[in-house]
């Protein structure tokens, strides 16, 4: 069973909003116990996912939450936008952030930094991308 | 349940607390191994058993709010047998032996409420076993952390120079380890040079060489150069049928080499008394 | 919003990035680097990111193009002190910094820079009519 605690909601409409969600991020991510390189890892993809809400999906939000299972605490993100949505899920997920064809979203890094990766998406209804990092 | 109905149950419980107490310590010290003194057994089996009577009192479901006090006191059972080495089935005993010694008081009109409380009780049970299983394994993973601490040490051979001799089966959880340890050291100690000598480990397959890879990638971005040795005949058959390519990472054979190439690198000569250059 | 402050030593120009960068802060010390480079006619530039606790894609793009556009302008970039945490991140996300060079350390990225200036001055003067810079 999984429980989400109460959520905090960032508004993600310029850069310095995306700073605000990596600071947020942080901060649950020290409070629920995860390693150094793990709580690197989240916030890192937490800012991907925060600027492509913002350069790609025009603007969105982040919610940020502890979350917690039978045996460990993690932090749970989920970064929501109504813009243009991914047309082709699993191009995005290949490409990275070089790659002239693709959309550059860096989707496929910012997946190996999480243990969960969730997207959700489609052309004219916007996407939500859910994370989550667990604690040891 | 409704806490009505448990009223005349409550009663009994209460009025009889001294025997059914004395009676619940009996049995579980009987079905247990040595090792609990009294003075210990007693006090948690009065306590959990006051905190059972206000949480049936409230209207207990183990979920309930209510019977918060009994799961934290149950949590504290769990962990501490876990870590003593019961058996989950011992602790989840332990609690079962609560129904004989509250059955056989009872007159028989309260027998109702009794299979209520029989199917609390075991609910009470089964909450030790899961809380147990996750006390284990906490505890293993704790062990286990140690042991991949203890196994990967970071030696200082000269200045400025890391070895990392590694030992035994490497997987994800160990490489994680050894990675992170060995790029913290170059920072502590202002190291520029690392080698990682793999003659003690056992195989080396894709996923090994991927993530020795990483680690000298990652301490590339930091400034530092590392260099692979201690590659035995098979390992080197095994890389180049795998066709695992090392890239521009230097390997030598022998630990002996490795360091001999980077000494000179890091701007060393070693000159031997007699004059001789090594 | 403030700018970060570029020092100069001697022919090299130094950059200690402190803060939790934004996008706009990353444009501007690129803007600004490549400025001073022009300006100072400097060799070398040093980023020190010892105390950034994130690189993202766009502050590793930051730095590879301030190293490409710093070598068009003859001066060679090298960035130091990348914690354990980020260079482990980086690996994992797949950003390899291409033409970015690394060290240790503020020192250690001098020490090359100088090392670098020597070699390049040798190789001049081994063809024939070439001149030394400066």
């Amino acid at each position: 069973m999984t429980e989400a605690s109460d959520a905090t909601v960032v508004e993600i409409a310029s850069d310095a909003d995306v700073v605000r969600v990596r600071q947020l991020v942080r901060g649950l991510a020290v409070r629920a116990g995860l390693s150094l390189v793990d709580q690197t890892k989240l916030i890192t993809a937490s800012s991907e996912l925060a600027r492509n809400t913002l350069v790609y999906g025009g603007g969105g939000r982040a919610i940020v939450s502890f979350t917690q299972d039978n045996t460990r605490r993690g932090v749970e993100a989920q970064f929501v936008d109504e813009g243009p949505g991914i047309p082709d899920v699993d191009q995005a997920l290949q490409d990275g952030w070089t790659s002239g064809s693709g959309l550059g979203l860096g989707l496929s890094g910012s997946r190996r930094l999480v243990d969960v990766f969730d997207l959700d998406t489609d052309v004219g209804a916007g996407t939500r991308v859910r994370i989550v990092k667990w604690g040891r | 349940m409704v806490a009505a109905t448990n009223g005349a149950l409550i009663g009994s419980m209460t009025s009889d607390r001294e025997g059914i107490l004395a009676d619940w310590e009996a049995a579980v010290r009987g079905s247990q191994r040595t090792g609990r003194s009294s003075p210990d057994l007693q006090s948690e089996l009065s306590s959990l058993y006051d905190a059972i009577l206000s949480g049936v009192g409230s209207g207990g479901d183990i979920r309930s709010e209510g019977m918060g006090e009994v799961r934290a006191l149950l949590n504290e059972m769990s962990f501490a047998r876990a870590r003593q080495g019961y058996t989950p089935t011992e602790t989840a005993s332990a609690v079962f032996a609560l129904k004989e010694p509250v059955r056989g008081r009872l007159p028989d009109q309260q027998m109702a409420e009794f299979v209520e409380l029989s199917t609390l009780i075991d609910q009470l049970g089964l909450f030790t076993f899961e809380t147990f299983a996750a006390a284990r394994e906490s505890v293993i993973m704790s062990q286990t952390e140690q042991l991949l601490e203890l196994s990967t040490p970071v030696v200082k051979l000269w200045d400025g120079v890391l070895a990392v001799p590694l030992v035994g089966t490497l997987d994800s959880a160990r490489t994680q380890v050894v990675m992170e340890t060995l790029l913290q050291t170059l920072v502590d100690t202002g190291s520029a040079h690392a080698i990682i000598d793999i003659t003690g480990v056992a195989a080396v397959d894709t996923q090994v060489a991927q993530h020795l890879l990483k680690t000298v990638v990652a301490a590339r971005l930091m400034g530092a150069e590392c260099i692979i040795s201690g590659i035995r005949p098979q390992i080197a058959q095994t890389v180049v049928a795998l066709g695992i390519e090392f890239g521009d990472i230097p390997t030598k054979a022998t630990l002996a080499d490795a360091l001999r190439h980077v000494l000179r690198q890091a701007g060393f000569d070693i000159v031997r008394r007699n004059g001789e250059r090594s | 919003m403030e700018r970060i402050p570029i020092y100069k030593i001697g022919d090299i120009l130094l950059v200690s990035i402190q803060i939790d960068l934004q996008d706009q802060d990353a444009m501007n010390l690129q803007d600004d680097l490549s400025n001073r480079v022009v300006e100072t006619g400097a060799h070398g530039v040093v980023i020190d990111i010892s105390a950034l606790e994130l690189v993202d894609s766009f502050i590793g793009r930051m730095l590879s193009t301030i190293a490409a556009v710093s070598r068009v302008l003859d001066a060679r970039t090298v960035v130091v002190g990348m914690r354990p945490a980020v260079a482990i991140t980086l690996v994992e996300l797949g950003l390899s910094l291409p033409g970015v060079e690394t060290a240790l350390d503020v020192e250690s990225g001098l020490a090359l820079i100088a090392s670098h200036l020597s070699d390049s001055e040798f190789i001049d003067a081994a063809v024939p009519g070439a001149a030394l810079d400066d």
